[in-house]
């Protein structure tokens, strides 16, 4: 990179210099209207979307700290009186920006149906049973290396009424806030093998084969607990920035 | 670039049972300093429905211009107990509410300030990606120079700016995701 060119964070100096983020690789991230998933069709825009330069604005966010979390909540098998019903699975990996950064202390919050492919929430009406001892959200912080790790319940697939006989595959949504407004992420992991995802019009949402199978979990051998939870491995990346800052070169 | 970023997917219709711990409906409590508005809303549908399982995010400054943020340099001061984060869920008729103080300026392009706003994502199920826009303050007259409003076609700029409410202290802002009136989003 010139160094010359290069462009360092706001100082004092020069508050005006800003670093932004970098935006999506084409085929990497999906379009609003996204015609086999139904309900993109009168919630997606028609308009096209008006470029912003990232300001202060977009280059700052959030931050939840340590007072913020509840350190049981990473733990979705202990919060009630029993254990839930289901195979009891750990899914960690590690956040990092494009550049392979670690995204240190940033909140990562799941939510996902029961084992028996039932949410938690009044409004699913499938005609599965709930569990008692399973209430299928939690949230935790990722350490110094950008590391995060949850234990759960491997969920269930569950119907749809996207189009005939639709299922949604197997799936855990994650929401990542990284460390700013522009980098936030909504997303969904998935399970290795999964004969529903060619069908889900969701999960094939992009046009870049690559981006959609980073969507799917790895069986993680390493984290298996023997005679207690196979493991899965998730990881993920936040948008990077746009130039790195020179001073931290 | 060694990685890519990954995959955006839909909240889905169920996210409530995952983000209502962090619901946050006012952003600014009592001993925050500045100007308390009230903002009310809908988000609508190409229907002009409203829309029953959409959630907001706000990100803004305080009263001075300063985000609470490692990146913001500024010499301005940091108010203890604002965080100035808000999360907002639409209710059955998909309408929402939420009380914050109007931010100061804050800078952007060749060292212009910005007029005041709030940075908006919008949730909900239908759509894979967050929506991202902003919401700009009435009677301001920063408005008028202010370089991200200039970014908007003229005829569709008065999407990204609240209307004035019943009292000084009430806000309406609508957030339409397609169609008549369509709100003005942001590739960001």
């Amino acid at each position: 990179m010139d160094r010359e060119k290069s462009i360092g964070a706001p100082s004092r100096s020069n508050p005006g210099k800003i670093v932004g983020y970098r935006r999506a690789a084409p085929g990497t991230q999906p379009h609003y209207l996204h015609p086999p998933y139904v309900s993109s069709h009168k919630r997606s825009p028609r308009e096209p979307l008006i470029f912003l330069p990232h300001t202060l604005s977009e280059i700052t966010g959030p931050a939840f700290g340590k007072e913020m979390v509840d350190v049981k909540a990473c733990d979705l098998t202990r919060q009630h009186k029993g254990e839930p019903l289901g195979e009891r699975i750990i899914v960690s990996g590690r956040v990092t920006d494009e550049d392979a950064r670690a995204v240190a202390h940033t909140l990562v919050e799941i939510w996902q149906a029961n084992a028996a492919g039932r949410y938690l929430h009044k409004n699913d009406q499938h005609n599965a049973p709930l569990d008692p001892n399973f209430a299928g959200c939690g949230h935790t912080l990722t350490d110094a290396e950008g590391r995060y790790r949850f234990v759960t319940i491997r969920p269930g697939a569950y119907p749809w009424k996207n189009h005939a006989n639709a299922w949604r595959p197997a799936h855990i949504h994650f929401s990542l806030f990284g460390p700013a407004f522009a980098t936030r992420l909504v997303t969904q992991m998935y399970f290795p093998g999964d004969a529903l995802l060619p069908l889900d019009p969701i999960f094939n949402c992009t046009a870049d084969e690559s981006a959609r199978q980073r969507l799917i979990s790895l069986f993680d051998w390493e984290n298996t607990i023997p005679e207690e939870a196979l493991g899965f491995r998730f990881d993920i990346v936040l948008s990077g920035r746009d130039e790195t800052p020179w001073e931290k070169r | 670039m060694k990685l890519q970023a990954t995959t955006s997917q839909t909240v889905g219709p169920f996210f409530s049972i995952g983000m209502d711990w962090l619901v946050r409906e006012n952003l600014a409590g009592a001993e925050v300093s500045g100007e308390r508005v009230r903002v009310r809303g809908k988000v609508l549908d190409g229907d002009g429905r409203g829309v029953p399982d959409a959630i907001l995010e706000v990100w803004q400054a305080n009263a001075q211009g300063k985000y609470v943020h490692p990146e913001d340099t500024q010499e301005k001061p940091i108010e203890e107990g604002f965080r100035a984060f808000g999360r907002i869920p639409t209710k059955e008729d998909g309408s929402f509410e939420f009380t914050t103080i109007k931010p100061g300026s804050v800078p952007g392009p060749d060292g212009k300030e910005q007029a005041p706003h709030l940075v908006v994502s919008v949730f909900c199920r239908g759509l894979l990606r967050r929506l991202v826009t902003r919401m700009y303050f009435p009677g301001e007259a920063a408005n008028d120079g202010d370089f991200a409003l200039s970014l908007a076609p003229a005829s569709r700029r008065e999407t990204l700016v609240a209307r004035k409410g019943g009292s000084a202290s009430e806000l309406e802002w609508n957030v339409v995701l397609q169609g008549t009136g369509e709100t003005v989003f942001f590739d960001c």
